[in-house]
C-alpha cells in the first residue's frame, strides 16, 4: 500500500515494536522522539497517518494536535493518539481535541494494525 | 315622733350630701384639678378622725365624773403635733418614700417586709378597734333614743338593735364605694378624705354651737359658767398623778398608732409640708373641741342630773326646746361616729386584705404579685369584704356586749391595745439595730400583757377571766394577778395595764433586737428607713402625673428609641381620650409600659425603672436583687455564647485547614497515579508489543527474535524494579521501616556498594579518596548501601563525559561525616537541582529507562537514618552528597 | 468668681444659723409643753383652800393657745426660710431639711 506513517514516540522500545508491526504490512514508519519540533516534522513530511504519543517530552501531545488540527495542510490528516490512560475523561479529551482515533497502551498487535489500515481507507 | 320624722329625714339628707361631696371629690381628682384637695386645711380636718362619737360624747360624761381629766386625751396628741419635727416628720417622710399603705406595712417592711409581723399587727389592731366601731354605733343609737324621747325599755331595744344594724349597713355601703373605687397605688381616697373634712367641720360647729347655747343661752355668761363649775362636784383640781401621766402618754401612743390616724396622717398625706400647718392647726381644733366640755358637763349635771351624762350635749338642747339645736348636735355625733368607722374600716381592710386575705390567694394559686388585672379583681373583692368583716364585726361586738357603760371604757382598753405598737414602731425609725426578732417579741409580750391585764378583765369579772384568776392569779400565783402584776397593788388598773405593757413589750423588744442578728434585707430596710433623710428629698407632694409621665416618656426614648417611645405614648394618651403625648400615669398604663420595657431590658429593670420615676421611691431591695439577678444571668449566658462562638470559629478554622490539606493530598494522589500509571504501562507495551511479534510472526530471523526477547526481559526487570521501588518507598513514606542497626567501617560499605552497582565495569570509572573510610558506622547499613548503590549507579546512568569518573569522598566534620559522589559530567542545572529528589523526576531523555524513583529514595532512607542527601553545586560535574550523624570513634586501624 | 449678685457666703452662714436655730426651736416646744402640761400636778393647793377647776382650766387652755400660737409662728418661720433656701444659689436647696434629722 505505500502509506507514510509519522510516529511521534519517545520510548525506544515501543518504536521499534510499531516500525516492526507496520512496516511488514508495508507502511513506510517515519519516527519522531521530541515533542518540541514535532509539529514542524509533521508539516514538512505530511504523512498520510500519524501516530502521536500523549507524554512526550517538551510538549504535551494534546497541544501538537491542537496545532496539527489548526493547520490546513493537515487539518484532514488522520491521528491516531496514544496514551497510557485509559479513563474516559482521556477519551474525551482526546476527541475534542481532534484526534481521530483513540489507543491505550499496551495495545494489540493486530489492533493497532488494523486501525491504522482504516483510518486512511476513508 | 314628728320629731324623730325630721331627725330621719335630716339624716338621710346629711348623707346624701356626703355621697355628692365625696363623688365630687373622686372626680376631681381623677381629672387632676381640684388644686384645694390637696390644701393643709383638709389634711388637718380629716385629722380629726380623732374625735370620734366618744369625744363628742363622752367627753362631757368623762368631765362629769372625772373633772379635767379628760383633757389628757387631748394633751397628748397636741404636744405630738407641736412635736411634729421629733417623730411625725420621720413617720411621713418614710411612709411616702417607701410607699406605706398601713401601719402593719410599716412595721412588717422595717423588718425586713416580714409578713408573719404584718399579720400579728393586723390582728391585733382588728382585735383594739372592733369594740371602738362598736362604741359609735352604740352612740348613734342612743342619740337617736334619746331623740324617740321614751326611756330604754324593751320595745325600744329591738329598735336600737335595728338602727345598729341599718347604720352599719349604711356605713359599710358608704366605705365600699368611695374606698374600694379602685385601687390606687398609693392608696388615696380623695372622696372619702373630702367627706370627712366635711364632717369635721360639722362636728366642730355643732359642738361650738351647744357650747355657746350652755354658756350664753342657758348658763347666762362666762363668769356665772365660772361661778357654776366652782359650784359643782368637779370644782376639785384632783388628779391622781399617775393617770394624768399615763393618760396623757397613752393618748399621745394612740395618735401615732391607731390605724385610722395612720391611714389619714401618713397614707393619705398629699404634702408633706402639710405637716407644717397641720403643727398649731390641729392642736387649735382640739382646743377648740374641748373649750365647752366642761361648762356643758355642768349645766347638765345641774339641770339634767340623773341622766345619761354621755348625752348631755344632745339632751340639753333637747330638754329646753332648742330642736333645730338639738339635730345640730345629733348631726355633729352622727358625723363623728360615722367618720371613724369609715376610715377605721378602710384601714383595717387594707391591712387585712394586703396582708392576710392576698398571701393566702397568691400562696394558693401560685406565681408571684404582678399587678395583673386578674390579681386586681381579687384585691379589690378582698377590700370589700374586709370592710363589710370589720363593720360586721363592730356590729356583732355592739349586739353581744348590749351596750352600757362597758363601752365607754372600751375607749381607753382599745387605745392601750394599739399603743403596743409604739415601741417596734418608733424603734423601727430611730434605731438601726433593731430587728424583727426583737419587734416580734416585744409585740407578742405586750400584746399578751395587755390582753391578760386589761381585755379579758374589761368583759367584766367572771365573764372570760374567772373569779379566781382574777383575785388570786394564775395558776394561782399572787404575782400573776391581772390588776396586779408582780405585785403592783392598788394602781389603778389602767395605768396598771398600760405601764407594764409597755415596760414588758419595750424591754422585750430591746433585748432580743441586741441579741439577735438581723439579714441582709432588714439591715438594708433599717438603713433605708432610719437614714431616710439622707435617701429621699423632699417629695414635692403631688406633683402631678404629667410630670412624671413626661420622665416616663424620657426614659422610654433612651430605651426604646424616640419613634417607638413616642408612637407608644401618644397611642396610650389616645385610649384615654387626651390628646399628645402624655397619657396619665394610670396603673394600666403604667403596666403596659413596664410590659413594653422589659421586653429590652428585663422585667426586673423594667419594673425598678418605672417605679423608681412613678413612685419617686428609691428602688427597692427587692428589686435590685432582681435587677441583679437578671443582669448576672444575662452576662453568663453572653459569656457562655462567646465561648461557643470562639469555639466554633477555631473548630471551622481547623476544618478548613484539614480540607485544603486533604484536597493537596488528593491532588497529589491523583498526580502519583496517573503517573505511576504511566510508568507502569511503558514496560507493559513493549512486552506485549515484543511477544505478539515474536509469536504472530514468521520468518523472523534469530537475530531479531534474539533481540526482541531481550527487549522483553529488559522490560519486564525495569518493570519489577520499579515495583520494587515504589514499594520501598511507600514503606518508607509510611515509617514501617524496621531499621536493622549494625556496624561496620565506612570503607567496607563502599566496597560493597561499589561492588553491587557493576563496580569498575563499564566505562565508569570509580575512584576513591579515602580520607575517613576508617569511621565506624552504627546504623542500618544495607539501607545506606542501597543509598550508595543507587548514587553510583545514577552515575553510570546519568554521566555525560567522554571517560566518565566517579569521585567519592568521605570527610569527617564535626559530629558529621560527608561523603561525597562527584560525577565529571556536564551536572544538573540549577533550577532542577532540588526538584530531581522528587517522585519521577528526570531530566534528559528517558533511554536511562529509570523509574525517576531512586533519588527520592535515597532522600527518605537517609531521612530515616537521621542524615541527608542533598545535590552539591559547583563542582565538576553532577555532584552528591551524603551526610550522616555520627558518634566520634575511629576504629584502629 | 467675679462679682455676685447674690448675697455672699456670710448672709448665706447666717441664714444656715437662724435655720438651725428655728429647728431646733421646733424641737424644744414640745418638750417644754410636756413640762408645763406636767406642772398642775404639783399643785396641791393650800389645805382649805385647793385649787379649783375654773383655775385650772384656764391655765389649761391658756396654756393650748400659747402652744398653738407659738407653733404657728415656729411653722410660719420655717416655710419662709425653706422658701428662701430654694431661692438662692442653692446647692443645699436639694430638700431643705436634708442634713438635719
Amino acid at each position: 500500500m505505500g502509506k507514510q506513517v509519522l510516529l511521534i514516540e519517545d520510548e525506544p522500545n515501543i518504536i521499534e515494536a510499531i516500525r516492526f508491526i507496520l512496516s511488514r504490512d508495508g507502511w513506510d514508519v517515519r519516527t519522531h522522539s521530541n515533542g518540541q519540533d514535532a509539529f514542524e516534522a509533521a508539516r514538512a513530511r505530511l504523512p498520510d497517518v500519524i501516530i502521536l504519543d500523549v507524554m512526550l517530552p517538551g510538549k504535551s501531545g494534546f497541544d501538537i494536535l491542537t496545532e496539527i488540527r489548526a493547520d490546513p495542510a493537515l487539518a484532514d490528516t488522520p491521528v491516531l493518539m496514544l496514551t497510557a490512560r485509559g479513563q474516559k475523561k482521556d477519551r474525551e479529551m482526546a476527541e475534542r481535541a481532534g484526534a481521530s482515533q483513540y489507543m491505550t497502551k499496551p495495545f494489540s498487535n493486530a489492533e493497532i494494525l488494523e486501525t491504522v489500515r482504516q483510518m486512511v481507507v476513508p | 315622733m314628728a320629731t324623730l320624722n325630721i331627725l330621719v329625714l335630716v339624716c338621710l339628707s346629711y348623707v346624701v350630701l356626703l355621697f355628692v361631696v365625696a363623688f365630687a371629690a373622686d372626680r376631681a381628682a381623677l381629672r387632676g384639678r381640684g388644686k384645694w384637695l390637696r390644701s393643709p386645711i383638709i389634711y388637718t380636718l380629716s385629722l380629726s378622725i380623732y374625735c370620734t362619737a366618744w369625744t363628742f360624747y363622752g367627753a362631757v360624761g368623762f368631765a362629769a365624773r372625772s373633772g379635767l381629766e379628760f383633757v389628757t386625751i387631748y394633751l397628748g396628741p397636741t404636744l405630738v403635733m407641736i412635736g411634729w419635727w421629733w417623730a411625725l416628720r420621720k413617720m411621713v417622710r418614710v411612709g411616702r418614700s417607701q410607699r406605706i399603705t398601713s401601719i402593719a406595712d410599716l412595721i412588717s417592711s422595717r423588718f425586713g417586709k416580714s409578713n408573719t409581723l404584718a399579720v400579728f399587727v393586723t390582728l391585733l389592731a382588728v382585735i383594739g378597734t372592733t369594740p371602738y366601731i362598736a362604741l359609735q354605733l352604740q352612740s348613734v343609737t342612743l342619740s337617736f333614743a334619746a331623740f324617740a324621747e321614751t326611756g330604754p325599755d324593751v320595745g325600744e331595744a329591738i329598735n336600737r338593735e335595728v338602727t345598729a344594724f341599718w347604720l352599719a349597713l349604711g356605713l359599710a355601703l358608704f366605705t365600699i364605694l368611695f374606698g374600694t373605687r379602685n385601687l390606687d397605688a398609693n392608696e388615696r381616697h380623695h372622696g372619702v378624705v373630702m367627706a370627712i373634712a366635711l364632717e369635721a367641720v360639722v362636728k366642730l360647729f355643732a359642738l361650738l354651737a351647744v357650747g355657746v347655747f350652755v354658756v350664753w343661752g342657758l348658763s347666762g355668761g362666762v363668769s356665772e359658767t365660772l361661778a357654776r363649775i366652782d359650784a359643782s362636784n368637779i370644782a376639785r383640781w384632783d388628779v391622781s398623778a399617775s393617770r394624768w401621766v399615763g393618760l396623757t402618754a397613752l393618748s399621745a401612743a394612740a395618735f401615732l398608732c391607731l390605724p385610722r390616724m395612720f391611714q389619714v396622717m401618713v397614707v393619705e398625706n398629699e404634702d408633706e409640708d402639710h405637716l407644717r400647718t397641720a403643727a398649731w392647726a390641729f392642736p387649735a381644733y382640739l382646743m377648740l373641741m374641748s373649750l365647752f366640755v366642761v361648762p356643758i358637763a355642768v349645766v347638765g349635771l345641774d339641770l339634767l342630773e340623773g341622766t345619761n351624762p354621755d348625752l348631755f350635749v344632745l339632751s340639753l338642747p333637747l330638754s329646753q326646746g332648742q330642736d333645730g339645736l338639738a339635730i345640730l348636735s345629733f348631726l355633729g355625733g352622727f358625723s363623728s361616729a360615722t367618720s371613724m368607722v369609715i376610715v377605721a374600716a378602710i384601714a383595717l381592710s387594707t391591712m387585712v386584705s394586703n396582708h392576710i386575705v392576698m398571701p393566702i390567694w397568691l400562696n394558693m394559686t401560685g406565681g408571684n404579685a404582678v399587678m395583673s388585672g386578674d390579681v386586681r379583681q381579687v384585691a379589690l373583692l378582698a377590700r370589700r369584704l374586709s370592710i363589710a368583716g370589720v363593720v360586721l364585726l363592730g356590729y356583732l361586738y355592739f349586739r353581744i356586749s348590749g351596750g352600757g357603760t362597758a363601752l365607754a371604757k372600751i375607749g381607753l382598753v382599745s387605745f392601750a391595745g394599739v399603743a403596743q405598737f409604739l415601741p417596734a414602731l418608733l424603734g423601727g425609725l430611730f434605731w438601726r439595730g433593731a430587728t424583727r426578732a426583737g419587734a416580734m417579741a416585744g409585740l407578742v409580750i405586750g400584746s399578751l400583757v395587755w390582753l391578760y391585764s386589761l381585755f379579758l378583765p374589761s368583759f367584766g369579772t367572771g365573764t372570760i377571766l374567772s373569779d379566781a384568776i382574777m383575785h388570786d392569779g394564775l395558776w394561782g400565783l399572787s404575782w400573776l394577778r391581772p390588776q396586779a402584776l408582780f405585785g403592783s397593788e392598788g394602781m389603778d388598773p389602767l395605768v396598771h395595764a398600760v405601764m407594764w405593757s409597755m415596760l414588758l413589750n419595750t424591754a422585750g423588744f430591746i433585748t432580743v433586737s441586741l441579741l439577735s442578728f438581723p439579714k441582709p434585707i432588714e439591715r438594708l430596710q433599717g438603713a433605708q428607713f432610719v437614714n431616710v433623710y439622707d435617701h429621699s428629698p423632699t417629695t414635692g407632694g403631688w406633683t402631678g402625673g404629667l410630670a412624671q409621665t413626661e420622665d416616663l416618656l424620657i426614659m422610654a426614648q433612651r430605651i426604646m428609641g424616640s419613634t417607638q417611645a413616642q408612637a407608644f405614648f401618644a397611642s396610650a394618651a389616645g385610649r384615654q381620650g387626651i390628646g399628645g403625648y402624655l397619657p396619665e400615669p394610670s396603673p394600666d398604663f403604667l403596666q403596659s409600659l413596664e410590659r413594653e420595657l422589659s421586653g429590652s431590658v428585663g422585667a426586673a429593670a423594667a419594673h425598678a425603672m418605672v417605679g423608681q420615676i412613678v413612685g419617686g421611691a428609691s428602688v427597692s431591695v427587692e428589686d435590685l436583687m432582681a435587677v441583679a439577678d437578671e443582669t448576672a444571668q444575662i452576662m453568663e449566658y453572653s459569656s457562655k455564647l462567646e465561648a461557643k462562638s470562639t469555639e466554633l470559629t477555631r473548630t471551622a478554622r481547623q476544618l478548613r485547614e484539614a480540607n485544603e490539606k486533604l484536597t493537596q493530598l488528593s491532588r497529589q494522589k491523583d498526580a502519583f497515579l496517573s503517573q505511576v500509571s504511566h510508568e507502569l504501562r511503558t514496560p507493559m507495551t513493549s512486552i506485549r508489543a515484543f511477544s505478539e511479534i515474536l509469536r504472530d510472526a514468521d520468518g523472523l530471523q534469530a537475530e531479531e527474535a534474539g533481540k526482541y526477547a531481550s527487549v522483553i526481559h529488559d522490560e519486564a526487570i525495569r518493570l519489577t524494579r520499579l515495583l520494587d521501588d515504589l514499594l520501598d518507598l511507600s514503606v518508607l513514606e509510611n515509617g514501617q521501616v524496621s531499621l536493622n542497626v549494625q556496624t561496620g567501617t565506612l570503607g567496607d560499605l563502599l566496597d560493597r556498594a561499589e561492588a553491587a552497582a557493576g563496580g569498575n565495569s563499564g566505562e565508569l570509572e570509580v575512584r576513591r579518596q579515602r580520607g575517613d573510610e576508617g569511621i565506624m558506622l552504627s546504623t542500618d547499613l544495607d539501607r545506606l548501601a542501597q543509598v550508595f548503590i543507587n548514587l553510583i549507579a545514577n552515575a553510570r546512568k546519568y554521566c555525560d563525559a567522554k571517560t566518565p569518573v566517579l569521585t567519592i569522598e568521605s570527610r569527617l566534620s564535626g559530629e558529621m561525616l560527608l561523603v561525597d559522589f562527584i560525577d565529571n559530567g556536564t551536572g544538573i542545572p540549577t533550577d532542577k537541582q532540588t526538584v530531581i529528589f522528587e517522585k519521577f523526576s528526570r531530566i534528559g531523555d528517558t533511554k536511562a529507562g529509570g523509574a525517576g524513583l531512586g533519588l527520592a529514595i535515597c532522600r527518605e532512607i537517609m531521612g530515616r537514618l537521621g542524615g541527608r542527601v542533598t545535590y552539591l553545586p559547583g563542582q565538576s560535574g553532577a555532584a552528591f552528597r551524603v551526610s550522616l550523624p555520627v558518634e566520634q570513634r575511629v576504629a584502629a586501624q | 468668681m467675679s462679682i455676685d449678685p447674690n448675697p455672699g457666703p456670710v448672709f448665706v452662714e447666717r441664714r444656715a444659723y437662724r435655720r438651725r436655730r428655728l429647728v431646733d426651736a421646733a424641737r424644744l416646744l414640745p418638750i417644754l409643753g410636756v413640762t408645763l402640761v406636767c406642772l398642775p400636778l404639783l399643785w396641791t393647793g393650800e389645805r382649805d383652800a385647793p385649787t379649783s377647776t375654773t383655775y385650772a382650766m384656764i391655765y389649761f387652755f391658756s396654756l393650748w393657745l400659747a402652744l398653738v400660737i407659738g407653733a404657728a409662728l415656729l411653722s410660719r418661720r420655717l416655710k419662709s426660710e425653706a422658701k428662701s433656701d430654694t431661692a438662692d444659689a442653692g446647692a443645699d436647696a436639694v430638700g431643705g431639711p436634708a442634713g438635719d434629722k
